[in-house]
C-alpha cells in the first residue's frame, strides 16, 4: 500500500468522494458532483498576493444529466486510476492516463474519453475537487525544460551538478517537490520561452558569466518548471526575469508566471511567482535597439489577445502594461526575441542582457 | 362583330324563303323538358359510368330511405339487394320500413324530375333536389328499357300498393304502366326495384364502401345489404335513438341575396316591412328589425312590395352591419364528435384520436356546421397521401374528392406545423386519416350528383379551424410522444454508462458494483416512461379488421393463391428445363 503518510491523506481524500457519491445512490439521491467553476468568469485576482484565485462559483455535475453524464463517469474514472497508482505507488503520465480510462462501453460505440483532452480536463477537475495537485495524486504532465547554472541539486540519491551537464543542461521532470538543493551560487534566474535562446546563451556561457540560471521550456511553461522556479524564489529568494518574444503570447507567459492560469487558478497558490520580472522583449527594445525593420504584422487573433489581455484585472491598472499594450497596438506589429541575432550572433549575451540586467530595466 | 369580312355585309334574309332568318330559327327554337335533359346529361346526375351509376342508384334510394324513416320519427332498416341478371345489367332491389307513400304521390315522387319536399324546406336532410331517384329511375328505363317496380304501404291496415312506372322524358311526368293493390306481409314501407345497365366491383368507390360509411355516421340504421356474390353485410344499429330531430328554419339574414330578397319582397303580402323581416328571417326581434330600417333608412311602416331596388340594396348593407344573433342551432343535427370519432375506430386502427365539432355558422344566410375527426399512427402507412373520409348530411361523399371544398380546406392548412408532411399546397403525407363533415340546411354541391361541395369561402374557413384545432390537438400528441421518445432515449444513455459508473466507484469505495449499478438503475425510471408512452396511445376495441377491408381494395388485386402455388410450379418446371 501507499509507502508515505501524504499518500495516505490522498488515499483517504478519494475514498471519501466515492464513498459520498455511494452514500447519494444508496439514499435513492441522484448522484452529483459539485466542483468550482473554472473560467475566467470565477477566477479572482487577489490584490494583496496578486496572485489569481478561484472564485466562489461552484457548478452541480449531475450524472442524470445528458449533458454531464459523460464528464460525470470520466472524472470517477480517474478518481479510481488515480487510486490505484498511489495504491502500488507508481506514477504515470497524462498519456497513460487516457490510455488506462479510453475504453469502449459494452454495447456502444462510445468511449469513455475519446481524446486526452478529456481525461486531462477531468485530472484538472480532480485536482479541484480532492485539493490535492496531480503530481501529489501520482500523475505527471510531459517534462520538458532544460535548466544551467552554478548550482548542485541531489534527486533521487544522485547528485547532479548544473553546471557540468553538457549541451543539453538538466532536463527539468514534472514533478520537483523531492529534489534539495545542495549547493546555490547563482544570483538570479532568466527564464525563456524559446528552447533556442536558452542554447544560444548555454553555448556562450551566459550563466558562467552572469553567475545566474537560465531555464527554458518551449512555449508555454510546464508544471515542473513553475514550481522549480518558485521554489528557487521563495527557497533562495533569487530574482526571476522572464525574456520572451515581444507578442501578447510571450507576456501572457510571464503573466502566468507571475499570477498564475486561468484554468489552473486553484493550484496558483503552489506556483505563481509574484516577483517575476518582464526582462523583455519590451516595445522600448524595439526602438532602442532599433528592432523596427524585423516587424510582424499583428494576426487579428494577436489583436483580440492584445485587447483581451489589457482587460485582466492584473493588467488593467497597471500603468506600464498599459503603455506596452497601447505601443504594440499603435505598431501594429510584434518582434522575435531572435531578431537581436541581427546585430551580432552573441549581441543577447554579450550586450542586451547584461545591460538590461545591470540597468534594471525590467517591468515588475 | 367588329370585324369586316371583305366589305360585304352578311345578309340577314333566307335565301330561299325569303324571310328574315330569325324567324326560320325561331321554328326550331322550343321548350328543352327537364328530363330530356338530364337524360343527355347522365354525368351531372353521376351516372357517368356503369360502376358509378351503380352506387348512384343505391344511394338515391337509401338516401331518400333514410330521409323518410327520420322524418317520421322511425329507427330505419333498409336492406339493400343486387342481382346480377346477365353481363352489365342488374337488379337493385332497395326495401325500407318508413312510413310509405301515398298512392296519390307514388308516380310524381319516384318519376318527376325536380319534384319533392325538400327543396323548399330549410332543414338538414341528405336529399335537397327532388331528383335523385327519378334520375335512377330514369336511367333504369334508359339503359334496359325497364319500368320501375314499387311497392309502398302506410299502415297495416291499408293493403300496399304496387305500380310500375317509367319517365314521360318530354313532358317530364310519370307514366304508369301498372298498377294493382297487393298483399305485403310488412306493416309499412317502401321497396323499390329497378333494372339496370351497370358493373360491379368491391373496393373503394363501390355500393360496399357508400353502405358501410353510411353506416358509420348513422348508427342509428340498420343495413342489411346482399351483394351481387350473394354475399351479406348486416351493418347492425349500434344506437337505438335517432339523431336529434333536424328542424325547419327560416333563411338568416346574413348573407341573403339582393334577387333573393327582392323576389321575397315582391311576392309578400305583409303590411309593413318590419312585420316582414320578422315573419321571413329567422333571429329578427321587433328590435332587430327596427334598427335594420333605421340602418338602411327606410320607414319601418312602408308597404315590401313598395321597397325599391336601392332601398332592397341598402337593406341587404345593412343585414350585414346591424348586429344579428347567429341562426337557431337546432336546425342543424351533426354527427357528434363522439360518435365521429367511434365510427373511425372501427374503420383504422391508429394511436391518436380527435375530433373536434365546430360551433354553427352561417354562409349566405345557411346555417352549417363543421367536424372534424383525425386518426394519426397505428397500422397507417407512412408515406402515402392522408386518407379522407368526407360527409355531407350524414351522406359519404365518394366522388370528385379533387374538385371538393373539404379538399381544398385541407390542402390549404399549413400540416407542417403540425408534424404532418407536406409539400406546398398538396394534400398532406402521413398515417392519417382526417373525417370532414358538413352538416346544413343546404350543403351547396357543385353538381347536381352531389359529389363535391362547392368553395364558399366561409364554409371552407370554418372548415380550416376545424381542421387547425383538430391539427393542434395532434401536434400536441406527437410532441408529447416525442419528448417521450427523447426521454426513453437519454435513459438508454444513462443506461450504458451505469456499469462502467458502477465498476468506477466500486474501485473507489470497495463497495460492490452489482449493488451500485441497481441503485442507478433504479432512478432511471424507464419502464415508467415506457408505460407513459403506451398510456399515451389510444386504446382501440372499437377496431375491426373484417369492418374495415369492406370497400377497399380492388377486386382485381385480389389473387387466388391456389393460381399462384400453379404458376410457381410452372415457373419452377420451366427453370429446370432450361
Amino acid at each position: 500500500m501507499a509507502k508515505n503518510e501524504t499518500d495516505k491523506e490522498q488515499l483517504k481524500t478519494l475514498e471519501e468522494f466515492g464513498a459520498s457519491l455511494v452514500k447519494q445512490i444508496e439514499s435513492g439521491q441522484q448522484p452529483s458532483i459539485e466542483l468550482s467553476v473554472r473560467s475566467l468568469s470565477n477566477v479572482v485576482f487577489d490584490e494583496k498576493t496578486r496572485k489569481l484565485g478561484i472564485g466562489e462559483k461552484t457548478s452541480e455535475r449531475a450524472f442524470f444529466n445528458v449533458a454531464h453524464a459523460k464528464k460525470f463517469l470520466q472524472t470517477i474514472e480517474v478518481a479510481a486510476i488515480s487510486k490505484s497508482l498511489i495504491e502500488i505507488d507508481k506514477t504515470s503520465s497524462l498519456r497513460d492516463v487516457f490510455y488506462m480510462a479510453k475504453r469502449t462501453i459494452p454495447g456502444t460505440k462510445t468511449n469513455v474519453v475519446d481524446d486526452q483532452n478529456e481525461s486531462d480536463k477531468a485530472m484538472e477537475d480532480l485536482e479541484i475537487i480532492t485539493g490535492f495537485t496531480r503530481e501529489q495524486l501520482h500523475v505527471n504532465a510531459n517534462k520538458m525544460g532544460s535548466v544551467a547554472g552554478n548550482v548542485i541539486i541531489e534527486d533521487q540519491g544522485d547528485t547532479i551538478d548544473w553546471s557540468k551537464l553538457g549541451s543539453g543542461g538538466w532536463s527539468i521532470p514534472s514533478n520537483v517537490e523531492k529534489i534539495k538543493f545542495k549547493k546555490m551560487n547563482a544570483k538570479y534566474v532568466i527564464y525563456m520561452e524559446k528552447a533556442a535562446v536558452w542554447e544560444r546563451l548555454h553555448e556562450d556561457r551566459f550563466w558562467s558569466k552572469q553567475n545566474c540560471i537560465i531555464m527554458s521550456s518551449q512555449g508555454q511553461s510546464t508544471r515542473g518548471v513553475r514550481r522549480l522556479l518558485q521554489r528557487l524564489a521563495t527557497e533562495h529568494k533569487l530574482p526571476i526575469y522572464v525574456l520572451t518574444d515581444n507578442d501578447p503570447w510571450g507576456i501572457y507567459i510571464y503573466s502566468v508566471l507571475k499570477h498564475g492560469s486561468i484554468s489552473l487558478a486553484h493550484m496558483s497558490e503552489e506556483m505563481a511567482i509574484p516577483n517575476v520580472r518582464f526582462l523583455g522583449v519590451t516595445c522600448d527594445d524595439v526602438t532602442k535597439y532599433k528592432l523596427e525593420r524585423h516587424y510582424i504584422k499583428l494576426t487579428d487573433q494577436d489583436t483580440a489577445r492584445l485587447k483581451q489581455m489589457a482587460e485582466y484585472d492584473w493588467f488593467k491598472d497597471h500603468k506600464e502594461w498599459q503603455k506596452q499594450f497601447k505601443m504594440m497596438k499603435t505598431a501594429g506589429a510584434k518582434v522575435e526575441i531572435q531578431s537581436l541575432s541581427a546585430r551580432g550572433i552573441t549581441f543577447i549575451s554579450d550586450v542586451y542582457l547584461p545591460e538590461k540586467i545591470k540597468h534594471n530595466e525590467f517591468i515588475d | 362583330m367588329a370585324k369586316k369580312t371583305d366589305g360585304k355585309q352578311a345578309t340577314l334574309t333566307d335565301p330561299v324563303s325569303n324571310s328574315p332568318k330569325a324567324v326560320e330559327m325561331a321554328k326550331k327554337q322550343r321548350e328543352i323538358g327537364v328530363a330530356e335533359f338530364f337524360a343527355r346529361n347522365k354525368h351531372l346526375l353521376g351516372f357517368d359510368n356503369p360502376r358509378k351509376a351503380l352506387m348512384t342508384t343505391v344511394k338515391e334510394a337509401v338516401d331518400n330511405s333514410l330521409d323518410a324513416c327520420e322524418e317520421a320519427g322511425i329507427l330505419p332498416e333498409v336492406s339493400v339487394e343486387i342481382i346480377e341478371m346477365a353481363e352489365n345489367r342488374f337488379r337493385v332491389i332497395i326495401e325500407d320500413n318508413g312510413p310509405g307513400i301515398v298512392k296519390a304521390q307514388i308516380g310524381k315522387i319516384f318519376a318527376k324530375l325536380l319534384y319533392g319536399s325538400k327543396f323548399h324546406s330549410r332543414k338538414q336532410q341528405r336529399g335537397q333536389q327532388g331528383i335523385g331517384i327519378s334520375a335512377a329511375v330514369m336511367y333504369a328505363q334508359l339503359t334496359t328499357g325497364r319500368p320501375a317496380k314499387i311497392t309502398t304501404k302506410i299502415s297495416p291496415k291499408h293493403p300496399a300498393n304496387y305500380v310500375e312506372l317509367t319517365i314521360n322524358t318530354t313532358t317530364n311526368s310519370p307514366d304508369i304502366t301498372r298498377e294493382e293493390e297487393k298483399e305485403w306481409n310488412k306493416e309499412h314501407g317502401t321497396r323499390i326495384e329497378l333494372d339496370i345497365e351497370a358493373s360491379y366491383q368491391k373496393g373503394q368507390q363501390s355500393v360496399d364502401e357508400y353502405l358501410k360509411e353510411t353506416a358509420v355516421v348513422n348508427p342509428h340504421v340498420t343495413l342489411i345489404y346482399v351483394n351481387p356474390k350473394a354475399e351479406q353485410y348486416v351493418f347492425a344499429r349500434a344506437s337505438e335513438v335517432l339523431p336529434k330531430k333536424a328542424e325547419e328554419i327560416l333563411p338568416h339574414p346574413h348573407g341573403v341575396e339582393l334577387g333573393t330578397l327582392l323576389k321575397m319582397l315582391d311576392s309578400s303580402e305583409n303590411r309593413t316591412i318590419t312585420a316582414f323581416l320578422q315573419e321571413h328571417f329567422s333571429r329578427v326581434s321587433p328590435q332587430v328589425a327596427k334598427d335594420l330600417c333605421e340602418e338602411a333608412r327606410i320607414s319601418p311602416n312602408v308597404k315590401p312590395v313598395d321597397i325599391s331596388r336601392d332601398a332592397a340594396e341598402h337593406l341587404i348593407k345593412a343585414f350585414n352591419t346591424v348586429s344579428i344573433m347567429n341562426p337557431p342551432t337546432d336546425c342543424l343535427s351533426p354527427i357528434g364528435a363522439e360518435l365521429l370519432e367511434r365510427g373511425l375506430k372501427k374503420e383504422v386502427q391508429a394511436e391518436f384520436y380527435t375530433s373536434i365539432t365546430r360551433p354553427p355558422f352561417v354562409y349566405k344566410g345557411n346555417p352549417f356546421q363543421i367536424e372534424v375527426a383525425l386518426a394519426w399512427g397505428g397500422q397507417q402507412t407512412k408515406d402515402d397521401a392522408v386518407k379522407l373520409m368526407r360527409f355531407a348530411n350524414r351522406v359519404p361523399l365518394l366522388y370528385q374528392q379533387g374538385a371538393c371544398g373539404i379538399t381544398k380546406a385541407i390542402t390549404t392548412t399549413n400540416w407542417k406545423s403540425y408534424g404532418i408532411q407536406q409539400t406546398g399546397s398538396s394534400m398532406p403525407n402521413g398515417p392519417l386519416t382526417v373525417v370532414v363533415h358538413m352538416a346544413s340546411v343546404w350543403v351547396p354541391f357543385t353538381s347536381e350528383s352531389k359529389e363535391a361541395i362547392a368553395h364558399y369561402d366561409d364554409i371552407i374557413k370554418e372548415m380550416k379551424l376545424a381542421l387547425q384545432e383538430a391539427g393542434r390537438l395532434l401536434q400536441k400528441y406527437v410532441g408529447k410522444k416525442q419528448r417521450a421518445h427523447a426521454q426513453l432515449e437519454r435513459a438508454s444513455i444513462f443506461e450504458r454508462y451505469i456499469p462502467e459508473v458502477a465498476y468506477a466507484l466500486s474501485r473507489l469505495t470497495g463497495k460492490k458494483a452489482d449493488d451500485i449499478t441497481a441503485g442507478l438503475n433504479a432512478m432511471v425510471k424507464k419502464d415508467s416512461i415506457q408505460q407513459r408512452i403506451e398510456a399515451m396511445q389510444a386504446v382501440n376495441t372499437e377496431y375491426d379488421e373484417e369492418w374495415a377491408a369492406i370497400g377497399k381494395g380492388d377486386d382485381e388485386d385480389h389473387v387466388d393463391p391456389d393460381e399462384t402455388a400453379e404458376n410457381e410450379i410452372e415457373l419452377k418446371e420451366k427453370k429446370s428445363k432450361k
